[in-house]
């Protein structure tokens, strides 16, 4: 079976002890303070791409580390829901908050097709079922003609939040971004660590085992799938309107790799290892792109690197020195 | 001149004809995929870099060293499948114990490195590699123009997925890996070197990709992006077929090649996703494949 997280699963079958309660609260804190401190030493645009990019990867964690499920097609939800805001925005005249609202929906709908589809095979299908309806979404996006095709939706207007605040300004625009990361971050917190984390994680561990006992393993991937799925849209729709472009880019294959990426380097199955893959890639991303295509290839190098020797990921290995959760 | 669905005959013949010829590279390299699958357990995300390294050791052997097209179509797959081998000794055979999805993510990483080093070196624009003087020309039929290159690569991938079907299921090597697939550690205890049917069963489904890869290089131009855009579609045509036939796998790669080749005569718009949406609909009607067992 796909028993992906082999880093944190022993310790959290054991109940949920005070320290490591404590323990994450302290890294909430953290992580508030460093969102609090950190436009003043880094530029707000790459802060928000980061936070963007990392809200994403949680996203993609909730299914893959806690379901065990590996779906090669996250790009579609976090590309259309990119295209679903941008368009809310820019030709409906949306408010962002609705914007980025309707654009997790989309998000959402397409979770729920896809989701249906590809739960009905397991393992190694799984993820070439979600590839292959991705790069449908990709194709559809691509001869569609709201989205602009090769050119993409261009100058998304950031609006009024509410109708009364301004987000042109980068700074404003990144205090909402992080608001919403940590509501978000907080939300797949609670949703790992409630009775439906956990009767997720015995499915992934031993679905006939979980079936036998009552549960409904259907039902559960798929709303795991969903919600996987929406939150990937409220990523995307808030990427389409930090940097005020939707774009053939954010369907593409190579973003579903990507996110696969930083979620390993991160460490899958770890509540905070996302967000650190995330940083790392980004910040990689950044710097490296004065060496042009050299990114793929040194992306694959890591790629490799992770699966060989390094697969518990960066939170996944501090997590096991400690020997806490994370 | 006559039509049908208000189509010119000569327009679906060629249409129906590129489709073929999709098919054959797809059922090549579905072939390939089902038969590591089968033995490995690893899904070769790096199928489609494999292929078209097939097109570009070709281009290569042509341009430096002067070989041309059937030798090629002799080295390329061995040139190939012998780097399978070295991935599969150095890389894949460290991960027989993990999970599946372990040998995905390495070979996607693999696929990354080999297609960006190949668009260092070529660019993205595509090279051009010409029909073998053999080949060049076509037969005028009575419905329609059919070029002798075309011709050949269906007959070619037909002989080929045929072959390796025949080796597969007659051949005392083709037993070997059928019990394989079956039972590993009992194919072990009874003598059979299970590692090295392991690897040259990989070097196989590679050289089979890199086949594909030089039979496509005239037809389409040789592009570091080639085996990507076509691995998903791949990986579509696996999943409808189900990787547990060979046979399954040959079938259902030629006829939505057709399929896919008639979308473009009836409904153009349609003919890049059809493939998927008969995914999605194999999926709600026998998930487990048209040729899978359940499992």
């Amino acid at each position: 079976m796909a028993n992906v997280a082999i880093v944190a699963s022993p310790e959290k079958s054991i109940a949920m002890r005070g320290d490591v309660k404590s323990l994450h609260r302290a890294i909430f804190i953290a992580i508030a303070a460093i969102l609090i401190v950190a436009p003043f030493v880094l530029y707000p645009v790459f802060l928000m791409k980061v936070l963007c990019f990392a809200l994403f990867a949680l996203a993609f964690n909730l299914l893959l580390g806690y379901g065990g499920l590996l779906s090669f097609g996250h790009a579609a939800f976090f590309g259309m829901a990119g295209y679903a805001a941008a368009h809310a925005a820019k030709v409906w005249g949306l408010t962002p908050e609705l914007s980025i609202l309707f654009g997790m929906l989309v998000g959402a709908g397409l979770g729920l097709a896809v989701g249906a589809l590809a739960i009905r095979r397991q393992g190694i299908y799984f993820s070439m079922i979600t590839l292959a309806l991705a790069q449908m979404v990709f194709f559809f996006c691509l001869q569609a003609s709201f989205t602009g095709g090769e050119d993409g939706i261009q100058g998304v207007p950031r609006g009024n939040l509410f109708g009364l605040v301004s987000l042109a300004d980068d700074r404003v625009m990144y205090m909402f971004v992080s608001v919403v990361f940590l509501a978000a971050l907080a939300l797949i917190y609670r949703i790992i660590h409630s009775p439906f984390g956990q009767a997720l994680k015995a499915i992934r561990d031993n679905e006939p085992r979980a079936i036998s006992l009552g549960f409904r393993a259907a039902q559960y991937k798929l709303a795991t799938f969903v919600l996987s799925a929406s939150l990937a849209g409220l990523a995307g729709g808030m990427k389409a309107l930090v940097f005020q472009l939707a774009s053939l880019t954010d369907v593409h294959w190579s973003m579903s790799g990507e996110v696969v990426l930083m979620t390993l380097v991160g460490g899958m199955g770890t509540v905070f290892g996302p967000i650190v893959g995330a940083l790392v890639m980004v910040a990689m991303q950044n710097y490296l792109a004065q060496f042009g295509a050299w990114v793929t290839i040194i992306q694959g190098v890591v790629f490799v690197v992770c699966v060989l020797v390094f697969r518990e990921g960066i939170v996944g290995l501090i997590a096991k020195v400690i020997r806490r959760p994370l | 001149m006559f039509t049908i669905f208000d189509i010119p005959v000569q327009a679906l013949f060629g249409q129906l004809l590129l489709g073929l010829i999709n098919g054959s590279f797809y059922a090549i390299l579905s072939l390939g995929l089902a038969i590591i699958f089968g033995l490995l357990n690893i899904i070769n995300f790096s199928h489609g870099a494999q292929y078209m390294m097939g097109a570009f050791v070709a281009w290569m052997l042509l341009h430096y060293a002067g070989i041309g097209y059937w030798w090629a179509l002799l080295l390329a797959p061995l040139i190939v499948g012998i780097s399978g081998v070295i991935l599969e000794r150095v890389l894949l055979s460290r991960l027989y114990k993990l999970d599946h999805l372990y040998g995905l993510l390495l070979t996607f990483g693999v696929a990354l490195i080999v297609q960006g080093l190949f668009r260092n070196e070529f660019g993205v624009s595509g090279l051009p590699y010409a029909i073998p003087p053999e080949l060049t020309g076509g037969q005028r039929l009575p419905f329609m123009f059919l070029p002798n290159y075309r011709a050949w690569v269906v007959v070619a991938s037909l002989a080929v997925c045929l072959a390796t079907w025949l080796a597969i299921e007659k051949t005392k090597l083709g037993a070997y890996l059928r019990a394989a697939t079956e039972n590993p550690a009992l194919v072990q205890a009874f003598g059979v070197n299970v590692p090295l049917l392991l690897t040259l069963t990989y070097g196989f489904g590679v050289a089979l990709a890199a086949f594909a890869g030089v039979l496509a290089a005239p037809v389409l131009s040789v592009n570091p992006n080639m085996g990507a855009d076509i691995i998903i579609v791949v990986f579509a045509v696996v999943v409808i077929g189900g990787m547990g036939s060979i046979l399954g796998a040959i079938v259902t790669g030629f006829s939505l090649g057709l399929v896919e080749g008639l979308t473009k005569v009836l409904y153009p718009e349609a003919s890049s996703t059809v493939i998927f949406v008969i995914m999605a609909l194999v999926l709600l009607v026998k998930p487990a494949g048209l040729f899978g067992r359940t499992a």
